[in-house]
């Protein structure tokens, strides 16, 4: 039981952060604050995938005549071009709340839905 | 924005080490901790920082969005073409000790800085696009 | 075992993360995840993932920031806050709706917790992840590739493709943006 909890839980607090992050994207009616809730559940999910990759003892992925063991650098791999995407998403993300603040003048889900029903300002 | 003058000095100061900085991870992605994207990122920062010190319309005559237009699709361009270049050479895509060259590992070296230098220009181009674009205000 | 200063760094992150999602002021929840970006930064390096909290360091601390910045101050900074009458008339609908998704967001830790079970312990040097190509990419890269790093190796070469993908859907969202955001000339 102890030696399950000392093994495992850094994954625990990594879906913790997980799921801050997914509540925020489904409970949160601002537009801005799901894109925050999306930036944390993306870094988890890295940061979950970086931690696979970790060997105790190893060292950094890069050639050193005196270390065998390294740590596993598939994982480091994905994940960098990953936070590149997840930067282009969240600038996407970022620019549709534009042209909805500009057509509905709010950036609330529920008032924006309200004023879609109304027939509302539209463009 | 005239009254910053302390944050337009340091950018002043800082910026061309910045950037001589992104170049340095550029050029050293094969031998430590770097590459195109972080390089990219960086240099992409710089600009950033001078548009955030100068204000944006210093930074538009500066900075033309059409050469970052351009400089966008360039990168995937360069990427594609090295990819290109080494199944001309009688290789599979991307293969790069295919390259004519004198050895493999010359060859590799060049290959990997083609797509290296490919990456860097469109991360670059595409984050200054990104924050001109949704930092624009518009008048009406 | 336990590492102090580990649990510390990830101790801030949850703090960071959730003032993140409660602050009032979109301004301040934007500067925390800042925050939160650079700390997990530094649970990388200490993972020795260096070339990965190189890239979260600019792109996530630097850039995310400045581009949500940017969209405040196109949009509104305050989060909507509804008058007390309102407030009251949809109290009991709003309590609903946030514990219902409350319990959605605990049954799905429940869950994912439980998938943790079968794998590995950390830092486990057995762990099936660790082998097959990985292995492979280690021993093989120098005489292959002739890179040191063996990221770039692996970036640059094995999966080439992957790497032009991605180029590629960064360029697309340039594309999108410029499609979203510019005004024509006419």
């Amino acid at each position: 039981m102890i030696e399950t909890i000392l093994g495992k839980y850094n994954y625990w607090i990594y879906i913790a952060l997980m799921m801050i992050g997914f509540y925020a994207m489904v409970a949160k009616e601002n537009l801005i604050k799901k894109v925050i809730g999306m930036s944390i559940f993306q870094t988890a999910v890295f940061l979950f995938y970086v931690s696979i990759a970790k060997v105790k003892g190893g060292t950094a992925p890069i050639e050193w005549h005196h270390s065998h063991l390294y740590d596993n650098p598939l994982p480091h791999t994905l994940m960098l071009t990953g936070i590149v995407v997840s930067v282009s998403t969240t600038a996407v993300a970022l620019a549709l709340i534009i042209r909805i603040y500009k057509a509905y003048g709010s950036i609330e889900e529920d008032r924006v839905l309200v004023l879609e029903k109304e027939g509302g300002k539209g463009e | 924005m005239n009254e910053h003058v302390i944050v337009q000095t340091i950018s002043k100061i800082l910026i061309p080490f910045i950037q001589l900085y992104a170049l340095y991870v550029l050029a050293h992605g094969e031998l430590g901790p770097g590459g195109g994207f972080q390089a990219g990122a960086i240099f992409g920062a710089s600009i950033v920082l001078y548009v955030l010190a100068f204000g944006m319309k210093s930074a538009k005559l500066r900075f033309k969005s059409k050469v970052f237009d351009f400089l966008t699709s360039a990168g995937v361009f360069i990427f594609a073409t090295v990819g290109v270049l080494c199944m001309i050479a009688g290789g599979a895509f991307l293969q790069y000790s295919s390259l004519p060259l004198p050895t493999k590992k010359l060859a590799s070296g060049i290959g990997i800085y083609g797509i290296e230098i490919g990456v860097f220009i469109t991360v670059t181009a595409v984050l200054v696009t990104i924050f001109f674009e949704t930092a624009e205000q518009d008048d009406d | 075992m336990v590492d102090i200063i580990e649990i510390i760094y990830l101790f801030i992150l949850i703090v960071c993360s959730v003032a993140a999602v409660r602050m009032k002021d979109l301004l301040s929840s934007t500067v925390v995840l800042g925050a939160y970006s650079l700390v997990m930064a530094i649970i990388w390096m200490d993972l020795n993932a260096v070339d990965v909290a190189f890239t979260e360091a600019s792109v996530g601390a630097g850039i995310t920031t400045v581009l949500i910045i940017a969209a405040l101050s196109r949009t509104t900074r305050g989060e909507y806050v509804p008058g007390i009458e309102e407030r009251y008339k949809t109290r009991k609908a709003r309590r609903l709706k946030n514990g219902a998704l409350f319990i959605v967001t605990l049954c799905t830790f429940g869950v994912l917790v439980y998938g943790t079970m079968d794998m590995p312990n950390f830092g486990d040097p057995d762990a099936p992840a660790r082998h097959h190509v990985a292995d492979r990419y280690i021993e093989k890269s120098h005489e292959e590739v002739y890179v040191e790093n063996f990221v770039t190796a692996i970036l640059a070469s094995y999966r080439g493709y992957d790497t032009l993908g991605e180029t590629s859907v960064i360029f697309t969202a340039g594309v999108a943006l410029m499609m979203l955001l510019r005004r024509s000339k006419s």
